[in-house]
């Protein structure tokens, strides 16, 4: 099994609901966020491309906080989602400086808290909050190993980039270009 | 509600501007870490080399600061914990892929030798001293009798430590300018270079100063050589790493980077060491300071400017 989200840049609006939806969801101190957008602009006026990107932890294959993690806090769980356990967290922040993603950061109680893909909903076989509340439906998870899940199918016939390959971690979230 | 709050993931009011999660308390703890490091490297160079009797303050008054600064350094890391009732976990387990892990369990054997170490001068620095139980003058006795092995672990655990001190920032891929494994060398060397600083500073005996600011004057240029190289590396290097090497080519930290390290904490010194060994006059308590200075300001640098520096996408 090996859960992996598809964010469809053409459709994202940059709404920002998959944002509201996950501090709802998970009880995000204000001020902090799990996931956010990002709206990249390239070119020069008149020739201007505009990409909008609902980002979050990638949950990546070869995760760099899981082996910075020095009391192994960080950790795999089942289908590659990587997890914080709080009680084993000492608040160090070598995770934080360990992703390229910039996808951590400390909560006010100390931890350090990130996306969960929503495991506790997934577990009972719904979607994480920032699909399911997505306007435009651009969001798709699922597990890559099965290829009738929802991100297989999206993934099926289209273009799509990772962020950062060049980084090694073998990042989970897929945009759809 | 604040539109600003998810808009873009670069403007999350407590997080960004950049991801700034290490402030002062990392270059600090680095620094004593490194200047420890330094300190018991070269107590333990010249008791192996049995010229403990000729370099006084090397073996038996420096290593007092030993201790005291690598606990003072842990302290410095304890305030930088955010989850702080669960530090001890670092001691639960052994983790070989984190340097913090090893990090750990290195100042755990390190801070205990130095003690010893300092101990077992206790008597030598004040004649009264009493350890009042037996057992301890025994074990005493039989530390000193075996001070020479003592040595051994105590320079093999400070050179693991100096270069623990840049493997700490340099296994964060992440952050380009950190990710080059020069910086395992470079910080112990600049490690080694302040022990030796902090010697000098407590050396009372002339030859025992000069013998040492020799050596330290070979680590200096060492440490310009290694740092020559961390900049050819870099504009060698992908995109992300030319960008990080321009954060000290024109970018925010050129003044203070090649200002206060390399001419004011490195060549200076430097300068003023040769002059003083061909025997002009120099105040003896400026190299040192300044190279301590240069020491300190270099952890700062490095830890500051690393954290902006990140992948492009």
């Amino acid at each position: 099994m090996r859960y992996a989200m598809a964010i469809d840049t053409k459709k994202c609006v940059g709404c920002g609901d998959c944002v509201v939806a996950c501090q709802t969801e998970n009880n995000v101190p204000h001020g902090y966020c799990r996931d956010w957008i990002v709206e990249r602009v390239d070119g020069t006026y008149p020739s201007l491309s505009l990409e909008f990107r609902s980002e979050r932890c990638n949950h990546c294959d070869n995760s760099p906080c899981v082996r910075c993690c020095p009391t192994g806090a960080s950790h795999k769980a089942e289908g590659g989602i990587v997890l914080v356990t709080h009680t084993k967290c000492i608040g160090c922040g070598a995770c934080i400086e360990s992703c390229p993603y910039d996808a951590r950061y400390p909560h006010p109680e100390g931890y350090v808290d990130k996306c969960t893909f929503c495991i506790h909903r997934v577990q009972k076989g719904q979607n994480p909050a920032c699909v399911d509340v997505c306007p435009t439906r651009c969001l798709h998870f699922g597990d890559l190993d099965d290829p009738n899940s929802d991100v297989s199918l999206a993934l099926k016939d289209r273009k799509w980039k990772v962020l950062a390959p060049e980084a090694g971690t073998k990042p989970q979230l897929y945009f759809l270009t | 509600m604040n539109e600003e709050l998810f808009v873009s993931g670069r403007d999350i009011p407590n997080i960004d501007p950049y991801l700034n999660i290490w402030h002062w308390q990392i270059p600090i703890y680095l620094f004593l870490g490194g200047l420890a490091a330094g300190i018991l490297f070269f107590a333990g160079f010249y008791t192996v080399r049995g010229r403990g009797r000729k370099m006084q303050a090397t073996v038996k008054w420096a290593p007092i600061i030993a201790p005291i600064v690598l606990v003072l350094g842990l302290g410095a890391l304890f305030w930088d914990l955010k989850h702080k009732l669960f530090f001890w976990q670092l001691y639960t387990t052994v983790r070989l892929d984190s340097p913090m892990s090893w990090g750990a369990w290195t100042l755990m054997i390190i801070t205990p030798v130095s003690l010893i170490w300092v101990a077992s001068y206790m008597k030598e620095i004040f004649p009264w001293w009493d350890w009042k139980f037996p057992i301890v003058n025994r074990m005493e006795a039989w530390i000193i009798k075996n001070r020479v092995g003592l040595a051994w672990v105590m320079m093999i655990y400070a050179i693991i430590l100096g270069v623990y001190t840049g493997i700490l920032l340099s296994a964060f891929n992440a952050r380009p300018l950190w990710n080059t494994s020069i910086l395992g060398p470079l910080f112990l060397v600049s490690g080694f270079s302040t022990g030796l600083a902090t010697t000098i500073l407590i050396s009372k005996d002339p030859k025992e100063r000069k013998t040492l600011s020799r050596i330290d004057l070979v680590f200096i240029i060492i440490e310009l050589f290694l740092i020559v190289h961390l900049f050819m590396g870099f504009l060698a290097g992908s995109e992300t790493a030319i960008e990080a090497a321009n954060l000290f080519l024109g970018g925010s930290f050129t003044v203070s980077f090649w200002v206060f390290v390399v001419i004011l904490g490195l060549i200076f010194p430097a300068a003023l060491e040769t002059l003083e060994l061909w025997g002009y006059h120099v105040p003896k308590w400026l190299p040192p300071t300044m190279i301590l200075f240069g020491g300190l300001m270099f952890r700062f640098i490095m830890v500051e400017a690393g954290q902006i520096t990140r992948y492009l996408y």
